[in-house]
């Protein structure tokens, strides 16, 4: 095996908890009586509906657009009739609009024909993903196809795929990786026309060799003249899969601060976004379904479920047999930056990956308690901040002078607050200063 | 219309905090009690080497710091935070500084000058600027001098087991290496002492006079490797303040230039026992790597000039209160280097 690489400076390593979902196959989940798909699914403008209450809808069709600014198209997961065009709960927004869909569940299922996408010119593919609604499925949710115009002055040399899925419990990516190598190399080499690069390196920490073995196998199977993509296993370390932290692991190259991965000439996109490029390029299938890893100790049945988008907690909650008594935390996304939830009536997005069910013993709940300056914090930072002081400045009113110590460099990835021996809450300090700091 | 919750819920309320939501299982209880459990090495040979005065000492003063801590907490209406070990860590460090053959009186007033004055009159823990077991030290030096620099105890000459370590120390001596070379210069202390490798393996070992906690280099150098090897303290500050007092004595300690003795400038006095201990304290030093060396630096060069030129024999407690205040500074200095600057390397 090659020598595991890292990125330079901070990280920790919390436990890795995949051990509950590593080995469970995507398991596809029976539709639920209804779907309610959140309007606004990705960075940018939410999207307006194409249809309107009590219209039929088939699977895949369009039903909602981006007018104005950056989005991508919305479809439907399922055939069915608009229910509603209301509201959703959402984790981070509190409501959010959406579009109620009852399944129709007995509906004929939607073919989808393959093509040969190598006849097609690189703004032919560049269309079909954005019409297939592909955002970057690992967390963020940036609509790809601006991801993948670069700007004109930008020379990009090599594509970086992400499989590095450093959040602890999640194995999406994982799963993803093992029984779907093949559509997620082709996408990649898809991502490698659409940019015209023949380079492609895919980071995989080293906690999942069997994936390193087999995306390295069909890695291998393509590669030839004009077209090189490699497995790059990396050393397991938190957060490996930001994006700074992922291109200085495996090109050595530094993103400027406040610049995009094109300042440096790479574009980085998640395994995961490869494949739905795939399916939406190849069998002009929009993404509308997501593999989502469901864990934790409070869960009766973890699993690695493929969903329908627009899903609630809810019904996965029912068909995974219900959640145990010591449950004390449900989180969307991992454990390290998802979002803590009240309510399992929140649909899942097309960037959820995970939902974790925790009990006591798996959280940390210890109040916290004065700054000691043990420092810790600076040596965790994976970008060189000072985050102690940015927390002690909130707390003594001025926020707003947090400018100096690196606060709008902070990717809230919580190194620093899973150190913290004082179980100080740095990431809610750092949102806190990011509110009132004055660039 | 609401939507039914769903059957196989219990219903109650789930945490909601902000991520991350999982944590280290590092505390600051179990740092500070790591490292009291780290002194109680160098407390027991002390036990040996003077008697059991030092552990009526050690206990007096870490339970007037804990009695002190609890009051003044409840005066000032702040959490009582006593469990934390940190009371306890300053008493039993303020026990290590002061000598063997004093009055319980003075760890308890000590106390009250550590705990309630230099720590919660200040904020508390996280707020103090100055080492509250030093200053508990000094304020003791302060106010009762003659006690602080002469009530000491010659090492007890009797177990078997230690006469090979002791083979070099057969005076019974009642003031120490530091204050007998400072007052009554070098060659009455090679005559006291002796000299040569015996004197230093001796005097590593801890047998000699002193205060309670700084006799062992020993043992105080196998704790702060553990400290180490937790990663509860990195190398930076031990390093730097030993490192920097050997090299000030070895060029200024002597007759001439470059004639001192760095060893014998190590392993006498506090010097290991504050590079490990009291130093590398939090609160009161620098957070950054840089930082803390030259921290560490500041520290060996006040400590030898005190020493060499100051009223008293040993230097290292005021050293670091001098330098205590000054860590901010030097953070301020020294800032942690940024994964990158923005496009055009301005900043």
């Amino acid at each position: 095996m090659k020598s595991l690489l890292t990125f330079l400076k901070g990280g920790v390593h919390p436990p890795e908890a995949k051990g509950q979902t590593a080995s469970l196959p995507i398991e596809r989940m029976p539709v639920p009586k209804e779907l309610e798909i959140i309007l606004g699914q990705h960075i940018g403008a939410p999207c307006t509906p194409t249809v309107n209450k009590r219209d039929e809808v088939v699977e895949g069709a369009m039903i909602g657009e981006v007018k104005k600014g950056l989005g991508v198209p919305l479809h439907a997961p399922v055939s069915g009739k608009i229910k509603d065009i209301g509201t959703s709960a959402h984790p981070m927004r509190v409501s959010a609009p959406s579009i109620t869909i009852t399944v129709d569940h007995e509906a004929a299922p939607v073919q989808y024909d393959k093509t040969d996408w190598t006849t097609m010119s690189a703004q032919e593919l560049l269309a079909k993903v954005q019409e297939g609604g592909i955002v970057g499925i690992g967390g963020a949710g940036f609509p790809t196809h601006v991801k993948l115009s670069p700007p004109k002055d930008a020379k990009i040399d090599q594509l970086l795929l992400n499989g590095a899925e450093c959040e602890p419990y999640i194995t999406a990516d994982h799963r993803q990786m093992l029984e779907h190598a093949d559509e997620v190399v082709e996408g990649a080499r898809i991502i490698m026309k659409i940019l015209g690069v023949s380079e492609c390196k895919i980071g995989i920490e080293s906690n999942k060799p069997d994936a390193i073995d087999v995306m390295g196998k069909a890695a291998a199977a393509v590669s030839g003249a004009g077209c090189n993509i490699v497995v790059q296993p990396l050393e397991v370390k938190y957060p490996q899969g930001s994006e700074k932290q992922l291109i200085q692991a495996i090109t050595g190259r530094k993103v400027p601060a406040m610049a995009l991965p094109s300042a440096v000439g790479v574009v980085v996109q998640n395994v995961a976004t490869a494949s739905a490029i795939y399916d939406a390029v190849v069998y002009g299938k929009p993404l509308y379904e997501k593999v989502v890893t469901i864990s934790g100790k409070g869960i009766n049945k973890p699993a690695n479920l493929l969903v329908k988008v627009g899903t609630k907690v809810s019904d996965i909650v029912d068909y995974l047999g219900g959640v145990k008594p010591e449950l004390a935390k449900i989180i969307m996304g991992g454990p390290m930056m998802g979002f803590a939830v009240s309510s399992l009536d929140i649909p899942i997005t097309k960037t959820t990956s995970s939902i974790l069910f925790l009990t006591e013993d798996e959280i940390d709940a210890t109040p916290h308690s004065d700054c000691i300056r043990c420092g810790w914090c600076l040596d965790a930072c994976p970008m060189g901040l000072e985050p102690k002081e940015i927390a002690i400045h909130v707390e003594a009113n001025k926020a707003e002078d947090t400018a100096q110590f690196g606060v709008f460099d902070c990717f809230e990835c919580g190194s620093c607050a899973y150190i913290c021996p004082a179980k100080r809450p740095l990431v809610q300090f750092v949102r806190l200063a990011k509110m009132k700091a004055k660039r | 219309m609401q939507a039914p919750e769903s059957q196989s819920l219990p219903h109650r309320d789930w945490i909601v905090s902000v991520s991350p939501h999982v944590k280290s299982n590092e505390t600051v209880a179990k740092i500070m009690w790591t490292v009291v459990a780290c002194l109680m090495p160098p407390l027991f040979l002390s036990v040996f080497i003077f008697g059991v005065q030092t552990l009526i000492i050690t206990a007096v003063s870490v339970i007037s710091c804990v009695a002190v801590e609890y009051v003044s907490q409840k005066a000032l209406k702040r959490p009582v935070s006593i469990m934390d070990g940190s009371a306890v860590l300053t008493g039993v460090l303020m026990a290590f500084v002061i000598p063997p053959g004093v009055s319980i009186f003075l760890p308890v007033l000590g106390a009250v000058m550590a705990i309630y004055i230099a720590k919660h009159l200040f904020g508390g823990l996280g707020f103090n600027i100055f080492n509250p077991a030093l200053m508990g030290r000094a304020f003791l030096l302060a106010t009762f001098p003659v006690a602080m620099t002469s009530a000491w105890l010659a090492p007890v000459d009797g177990f078997a087991i230690f006469s090979y370590f002791a083979s070099g120390v057969d005076a019974v001596s009642t003031a120490t290496p530091l204050a007998v070379m400072k007052e009554q210069g070098m060659a009455k202390f090679v005559e006291m002492f002796g000299s040569g490798t015996s004197l230093y393996t001796s005097f590593f070992l801890g047998w000699r006079p002193g205060c309670i906690g700084e006799t062992s280099g020993l043992l105080l150098v196998l704790g702060g490797a553990f400290l180490i090897y937790k990663k509860y303290i990195t190398y930076h500050i031990p390093v730097s303040v030993l490192g920097s007092i050997a090299v000030f004595t070895w060029i200024f300690g002597g007759e001439g230039w470059f004639g001192g003795d760095p060893i014998l400038a190590v392993v006498t006095g506090g010097a290991i026992l504050g590079a490990f201990f009291m130093a590398t304290d939090y609160v009161t030093g620098p957070s950054t790597k840089t930082g803390q060396v030259v921290y560490g630096i500041g520290i060996g060069a006040l400590t030898v000039i005190i020493r060499l030129k100051g009223g008293y024999p040993e230097g290292i407690c005021y050293a670091i209160l001098l330098m205590n205040p000054l860590s901010s500074v030097i953070d301020g200095f020294f800032k942690p280097k940024r994964f990158a600057g923005p496009v055009g390397g301005a900043k």
